[in-house]
This record gives C-alpha cells, sequence and structure tokens, in this order.
C-alpha cells in the first residue's frame, strides 16, 4: 500500500516546510544562524505536553498560548543576546560565526534545562489518535489535523510577507538591508521581529510535531539539521523551496523508514544534503550567486 | 601583428536580467597596455572579473595564448600568468608588507620560497617605492602605499597580462604623478597591462589602444586620442545634448 | 635558526621529557586529571589547526575522535596495535576528506550545519550497524594497555600535533591559510587553491582527532555509540580552544586546563546540570573574552608597549 506512507510523507513534509520557514526567516532576514533552532521546537512539544496532561488543554488551543510566548522569548533572546553581537560584528561573515557560537551554546543551556526537567525518556501523549480512512489508506487525525494547520499557517505567513506593508520590509531586509535602511526601514526592528516571528513558527511546528510524534529532550539537534537541510535545499529566504523541500525530505524519510529502514532515515537525509552541495548548493530556487 | 596575448570573442555575462557584459569582443598584444573605458556601471569591472575568473561568464570566450581561460578557477586563472589588482584595494591586513609581496611570490607559476622570495620580496617592494617599509604593518599604511603594496604584490606573480581596476583612482596630483610614472615604468619592462581607467589624463599618456565600454556593449575602440574625440564616446560620458 | 629559537625549543623539549614522568609521581585519579588534559589539548590543539586560521566552526570533533574508539574496539583484538592506529587514521582522513570535499568549496555555513549533524549521524549508523548486523549494542575493550600507556601515546601524539602544526605555519600552507584568513579573494587570485589548502588542513586536523578517539579508548573498557559519539565532547573541545584564543597554536592550551578543572568539579557536584553551566560558561567567553586568554594577554602586552613607547 504506497497512500499510506505517501499521506505521512506529506504531512511530515509539510511540518518541515513550516518549521524551515521559521528559519529562513531568522537567517535570511536577521542573519543570525541559529543552532538552537530546533530546541525551540522540542520546547514548545513538552509545554503542549504539559498543557495536555497536567491542564488538560487541548494543543491546538495551546498554539494560542505558546505561539505567542514563543514569539516574545525569541524576541528577547534577540535583544538580550543576539544584538550585542550584531552591534559588535564589523562584516555579515563576522556574525554569522559568532552567532553560530553563541546559538550553539544557547543549545546546550536549552537541552540542559529541558533534561534536568524532564529527563532523557521519550514522551508522547494520546491526542485524536483515532484512525481515519482517506484514498483508501488509514492515517491517525491528528496526523491530518497537523497537516491542515501547518498549510494555514503557511499560507497565512506567506500572504502576509507578499500583501502587507510588515512583509515588505521583511523582503527588504532579506534582499538588501542597506538599501532597506535608506528606504527608512528600522533594520535592526524588523530583524528582531523576523528572529520572533521565526521563533513563532517552529513553536507551532513543535506544537503540531508534538501530538503525533514521539520526542525527548535531546531531539533539537535533529530537527535543526533537518531545517537546515531544507532551507538550503529550497535556496535561504525562499518560502516556496521551503515547501518543496520540506516536501521532498518528508517524502524520502517516510518512504526510506518504510520500506528500507527506520535506523536509516538521517542516512537519507545526509544524502539528500550531499546531493544538493555538490548540484546545486545555491538550492533549487535560488538564484545563482557571484 | 604578433598574435594576441589575450583575446576575447563575445563575452556575454547576465546579473538577473541586467546583461552586465554583452558580447564583448576585444584583444590585448603582448607589450601593450590597453584601456578599459566606459561611465560607470557600463561592465568594465565585470569584464575584469570575469577575465580573473571573479566571475564564471554564461556566453563567450576568453584566451591567453590561445589557451581557453573562461571554464578555469581564479587560482588557475592566476598560475596561467594573469595578476590583478581591486577597484577598492585589498591587501592582506594581518601581515607586513613583506608578507603580502610574499603571497604573490610563493603561489604562481614561477613559485619562489624561502631566501629567494626573501630578497625578491624586497626587490619589488623597492620597485614600487615601499624599500624602507618591508615590516610595516599594511593596516598602517596611507591608501597610495596600499595602492603600491597591492601592484607589488601582482608584479610578484611575474604576470603575462597585468590587470589593473581604477588602480589610479583617488590619488591626489602629486600621488597621481608618481602612480603613472610607475605605470610607465611597467610598459618599458615589457608588461602588457589592461586597465579599467576614469582618470584621462592617465589614459592619454598611458594607453597605446583604448576600448570603450557603454551599458555592456563595446561603443568604441582605437588609439585613446580617437575614442575620446569619438562623438559616441563622449556621448555616453556626458549624456545626451539634446537630452 | 637563532640563539633565542634554540632557548625555546631546548626549554620546550625539557617540559616534555619532565611531562613524561608525571605517571611515575601521580596517583590514579591525578593519572586520570593528567590524561584528560593531554587528551583535551591534543583535540582542541587540532581543532585550532583548521578552525583558528580559516574560521570555519567545526562542530564535529566527536564524530572523528568517536570513531577512533570505535575503530579499536572493533580491531583492537585481532590486530597489533600500530596497525590499529594506522586504520583509524586513514578512516577519519578518508572521512574528513569527504566532509572537506563536499562543504569546503562553499560558505563557512555549509561546513557548520554538515559537521553540526555528523556526530549523529555517525551514531546513527553505527547503532544501526550494531543492531542489524552484529546484533549487539556496545563493545567491551579488553585490551592490555595501562594509564600510564595511555598518557605516554597522547603526549607523543600532543608533541606530534605541535610539531605538525609548526612545521605547517612555516610552510607555504600556512601562507595560503593566512591568506585565506585575510581575504579569501585576494588568495585565489594570486593562485591558492583555496579549496584544496582547507581540506587537507581540515584532513589533517580530523586524523589527529581520530587518533586522539582510538588512544583514549582502552581506558572506558566499555563502549556503546551514545559514549563514543557524545555531542558534548565537541562542545568542550570548542570551548577550550575558545577560552585559550585561536589565533595561536599554543593557544588551546590555556583554555585546556582551567576548563578540565572546572568540568571535573561541575560533573561531581552537579551532574544533572551540567550541560547548562557549559552553555552558560561558553556565552560567557563568547561575549566577554571573544579572543581568548591568549587574545587578551597579548591585547594587555600591546597596550602597555604602547604606553611605554608614549611615555619616551
Amino acid at each position: 500500500m504506497i497512500t499510506e506512507p505517501l499521506l505521512s510523507g506529506i504531512t511530515l513534509g509539510g511540518i518541515y516546510a513550516l518549521i524551515a520557514m521559521g528559519l529562513t526567516l531568522q537567517y535570511g532576514v536577521a542573519r543570525i544562524m541559529n543552532l538552537s533552532y530546533g530546541e525551540s521546537l522540542v520546547a514548545a512539544c513538552f509545554a503542549a505536553l504539559w498543557l495536555f496532561t497536567a491542564v488538560s488543554v487541548n494543543p491546538l488551543i495551546g498554539l494560542l498560548v505558546i505561539v505567542p510566548l514563543a514569539a516574545l522569548i525569541n524576541w528577547l533572546v534577540y535583544q538580550v543576546l543576539l544584538m550585542p553581537l550584531v552591534k559588535r560584528a564589523p562584516s555579515r561573515d563576522a556574525l554569522e560565526v559568532d552567532s553560530i557560537l553563541a546559538t550553539f551554546g544557547l543549545l546546550f543551556v536549552a537541552q540542559g534545562i529541558m533534561l534536568a526537567i524532564f529527563g532523557g525518556n521519550y514522551f508522547s501523549y494520546s491526542f485524536l489518535a483515532i484512525p481515519v480512512k482517506i484514498f483508501g489508506a488509514t492515517v491517525s487525525a491528528s496526523r491530518l489535523l497537523a497537516l491542515a494547520f501547518a498549510v494555514v499557517i503557511g499560507l497565512a505567513l506567506y500572504l502576509g510577507l507578499t500583501r502587507t506593508r510588515a512583509g515588505t520590509a521583511i523582503r527588504a531586509v532579506a534582499v538588501d538591508p542597506v538599501s532597506a535602511l535608506l528606504v527608512a526601514i528600522d533594520v535592526r526592528a524588523t530583524a528582531a521581529f523576523a528572529y520572533a516571528l521565526g521563533g513563532a513558527l517552529v513553536a507551532a511546528g513543535g506544537v503540531l510535531v508534538s501530538m503525533f510524534l514521539t520526542f525527548n529532550a535531546s531531539l533539537g539537534v535533529v530537527f535543526t539539521m533537518k531545517a537546515l537541510i531544507v532551507v538550503i535545499m529550497g535556496g535561504v529566504g525562499n518560502l516556496m523551496g521551503c515547501l518543496v523541500a520540506g516536501m521532498i525530505l518528508g517524502l524520502t524519510e517516510t518512504f526510506v523508514a518504510t520500506y528500507v529502514d527506520p535506523g536509516l532515515t538521517l542516512a537519507a537525509t545526509y544524502i539528500i544534503f550531499i546531493a544538493v552541495l555538490l548540484l546545486r548548493p545555491q538550492g533549487l530556487f535560488g538564484a545563482r550567486r557571484s | 601583428m604578433s598574435a594576441p596575448l589575450l583575446s576575447i570573442t563575445a563575452l556575454t555575462r547576465r546579473f538577473g536580467g541586467l546583461v552586465a557584459v554583452d558580447g564583448l569582443t576585444l584583444e590585448v598584444r603582448p607589450g601593450e597596455i590597453v584601456g578599459l573605458l566606459g561611465p560607470n556601471g557600463s561592465g568594465k569591472t565585470t569584464v575584469l572579473n570575469l577575465i580573473s575568473g571573479a566571475l564564471k561568464s554564461d556566453a563567450g570566450s576568453i584566451q591567453l595564448r590561445g589557451k581557453p581561460l573562461e571554464k578555469l578557477p581564479a587560482f588557475r586563472i592566476a598560475r596561467e600568468g594573469i595578476a590583478r589588482t581591486f577597484q577598492l584595494v585589498r591587501v592582506l591586513g594581518s601581515m607586513t608588507c613583506r608578507e603580502n609581496v610574499i603571497a604573490g611570490l610563493a603561489f604562481g607559476a614561477k613559485s619562489r620560497w624561502g631566501k629567494e622570495a626573501e630578497l625578491a620580496s624586497q626587490e619589488l617592494l623597492a620597485r614600487v617605492g615601499l624599500a624602507s617599509r618591508a615590516d610595516v604593518m599594511t593596516s598602517e599604511l596611507t591608501y597610495i602605499d596600499q595602492k603600491r603594496l597591492e601592484l607589488a604584490r601582482a608584479l610578484a606573480m611575474q604576470p603575462e597580462l597585468l590587470l589593473l581596476d581604477e588602480w589610479l583612482a583617488g590619488l591626489n596630483p602629486t600621488e597621481l604623478r608618481d602612480g603613472i610614472d610607475l605605470v610607465r615604468s611597467l610598459r618599458t619592462e615589457g608588461r602588457t597591462i589592461l586597465m579599467v581607467e576614469h582618470v584621462m589624463d592617465a589614459i592619454r599618456s598611458l594607453c597605446d589602444r583604448c576600448y570603450v565600454m557603454n551599458a555592456g556593449k563595446k561603443i568604441a575602440e582605437g588609439t585613446s586620442k580617437e575614442v575620446l574625440s569619438d562623438p559616441e564616446v563622449v556621448r555616453a560620458y556626458l549624456g545626451d545634448a539634446d537630452a | 635558526m637563532n640563539a633565542r629559537n634554540l632557548v625555546i625549543i631546548a626549554v620546550l623539549a625539557a617540559a616534555v621529557v619532565l611531562l613524561a614522568f608525571v605517571p611515575s609521581f601521580t596517583n590514579g585519579y591525578q593519572l586520570s586529571l593528567a590524561i584528560n588534559i593531554v587528551s583535551y589539548t591534543v583535540l582542541a590543539t587540532a581543532w585550532t589547526l583548521f578552525s583558528g586560521p580559516t574560521r570555519y566552526v567545526s562542530l564535529a570533533t566527536v564524530a572523528f575522535f568517536g570513531i577512533g574508539a570505535y575503530t579499536v574496539a572493533v580491531l583492537g583484538e585481532q590486530l597489533a596495535w600500530p596497525l590499529v592506529l594506522l586504520i583509524a587514521f586513514v578512516i577519519g582522513f578518508a572521512l574528513s576528506l569527504l566532509v572537506g570535499l563536499s562543504t569546503l568549496r562553499l560558505s563557512g555555513v555549509y561546513f557548520v550545519i554538515f559537521t553540526l549533524g555528523l556526530a549523529e549521524l555517525v551514531r546513527q549508523l553505527v547503532t544501526w550497524y550494531e543492531v542489524n548486523i552484529t546484533r549487539t549494542l556496545g563493545r567491551y575493550i579488553f585490551l592490555d594497555v595501562t594509564h600510564a600507556q595511555i598518557y605516554w601515546q597522547l603526549l607523543a601524539l600532543a608533541v606530534t600535533v605541535f610539531i605538525s602544526g609548526w612545521l605547517i605555519q612555516r610552510s607555504k600552507l600556512g601562507l595560503a591559510l593566512r591568506v585565506i584568513g585575510d581575504d579569501e579573494a585576494v588568495a585565489r587570485h594570486v593562485g591558492i587553491n583555496t579549496v584544496m589548502a582547507k581540506v587537507v588542513l581540515f584532513a589533517f586536523s580530523a586524523s589527529f582527532m581520530t587518533l586522539a578517539g582510538a588512544i583514549m579508548a582502552p581506558r572506558w573498557t566499555y563502549i556503546d555509540p551514545a559514549i563514543a559519539f557524545n555531542p558534548v565532547v565537541s562542545f568542550q573541545v570548542l570551548i577550550m580552544a575558545l577560552l585559550g584564543g585561536v589565533h595561536r597554536l599554543y593557544g588551546p592550551i590555556f583554555g585546556v586546563i582551567p576548563l578540565v578543572m572546572l568540568f571535573e568539579i561541575l560533573l561531581a557536584k552537579f551532574p544533572n546540570h551540567f550541560s547548562i553551566l557549559v552553555g552558560i560558561a561558553f556565552l560567557l567567553i563568547v561575549y566577554a573574552i571573544p579572543r581568548g586568554i591568549v587574545g587578551l594577554i597579548e591585547g594587555v602586552q600591546l597596550s602597555l608597549r604602547k604606553a611605554k613607547g608614549a611615555g619616551a
């Protein structure tokens, strides 16, 4: 039965695309290569778990709490931790190295906090784990719901970036921060906003993932890795690219897990990554850069 | 007439929708100083970047002594015998003047290293008038001295063709005279030079022939006297008189 | 070679000879601390060998270290020890060539991303292999190697790393790397094959890390993928190198010694909060002393000299 892995692959791919969109905002606009990105996702998973089990709040309602909170925390992280680096960096390359180091440190702090609270065990909770028949395949309702939410959020983001004034400012900063400054865009505020927005997206991704995936405190790096690969495969700053690349990754992983071996999914991810690096490092939709 | 050292045919490079270099054809013969002129944004620097391999062309050919260069990476082109300076001067900031020149000596086709490189670097620094500053950090140099140093580094590679990208720009009148004399002295050594330049005095006194570009296309070629009086060239620089 | 250099070399040689006698006047705990210090010195210096001049942050230290350890776990009892080390070296070299050739043509970010997940990838592959092919997760290493012998081998490796680093700095490769570090475009236009220079250096750096893992393996007696590929090791090496200072080959030592001690204390007192505390220590270093202890000392020296010059 091929529809089953196809459907779970598409769900996974949709979530990957959503997660990667957040990262492409943080890296493409705020110029922060955030290695602690996956930790935000795992933290959102735990937050959803806690809301569901301790306060019995349904994760979809939980989104309304967790997402704004994640945006706020990420905004604060940018203002407090990253702004000093932005200010002292003499060049974009220097900022990249500094942000890599700082967020790598942050990764261990965040992971350490979650390990201290939750330990190294795997967690999951059962929400809407009702089997649904679709095109002759059985999928859990939570997966479909997650996909639907990912689509809605992704679409809202796309429209927001292309149709609104704030969205245009964000895209302008992504393309050329110097010229953006000249047309009276507050580049630093926009970067902080994009960073916060990225954090909000990954938190949304985390809540959705937690509805159907088991997770533990040290899963963050793998998600960071996958989001980065999707961003690069799609072309940095390209939302359409995120969607296509996310789908490619989600489908590949599901098919490898189904037909080859679940233990080799990360290897499959890496093979895709190497192929992109060797054949098309600017990404599927990226323009050639000189 | 001798065979051309550098010949470029129908060279084209686009940046997105903009055609920065559009079907350019030119040649440089051994021992010549050739000027590449044109208003800002006409594609001159892009041509130098294509020749030196900093950029890859979309179409056309670049040949040095008949050998195609357009597919080679920049470092191979450098070893083939093309050295360059940069529009915005680029010296190696964490090193002394001597080390900068040794960087030019060590990796070319005729690589020199060790004692030999030390001696050669001293000679080259003297050649550009920096003999006394060998052990000074490049960050402490004045602008003109950084330009001299950049030239010394390029000469260290013993290039068959030297590309100068507005090497004389931004100098005061005295420095400019020194600069022109220095480039002229290279000609007496028999060096071949392709230079992008805006300074008219320099073009008149140095260039044997010139090519003029506008909006990526070649609009004139000939001796510097001819091209500078060409009405189309004047129009390109000054705009249309009727406008 | 002038007299001053000769004196320096003599002093360093004497120091190494003295260090070689450490096992004869230390107890078990002290020796194990010494092993940690030398092993992290090798790792952090090998890291700096590549990442210092190129500024490409490698996060894959433990991938190579773990491969070294696993090579010993698999082959240690079957082959002669030098041969095992040679094989570990070759595997580390080959893997680093693969990583280098696929990422070092591109900007630094790709390299960082690739190395970020590399340890996890290798860990999962080893786990998959052990579970599916050998059907055991975890291996015992029963090799007749004393702690003193481990210490001596690590010391010899450390000396090798320093001598190699010193030779590289004086070679054309060393100059090429400094040019690349200053301005990569200039490097290409003076005829430096920048990709090759970086790949070769990365391969050397990674091979030294692999050897360190191989030498350290017998100390564990039992390893499994989670132990051998523990990401905290990569992190610790990075912190030590940055604290010491990465623009000098000897810089990392200044970070290794205090941090091995600090980590020892933290691990004993706050085992559950280790990662948080290390993360905070790391952030402090990145923000407060970006050029490391050596950079700090050099800065003070420079300003003293300037003050003196102004006074004269």
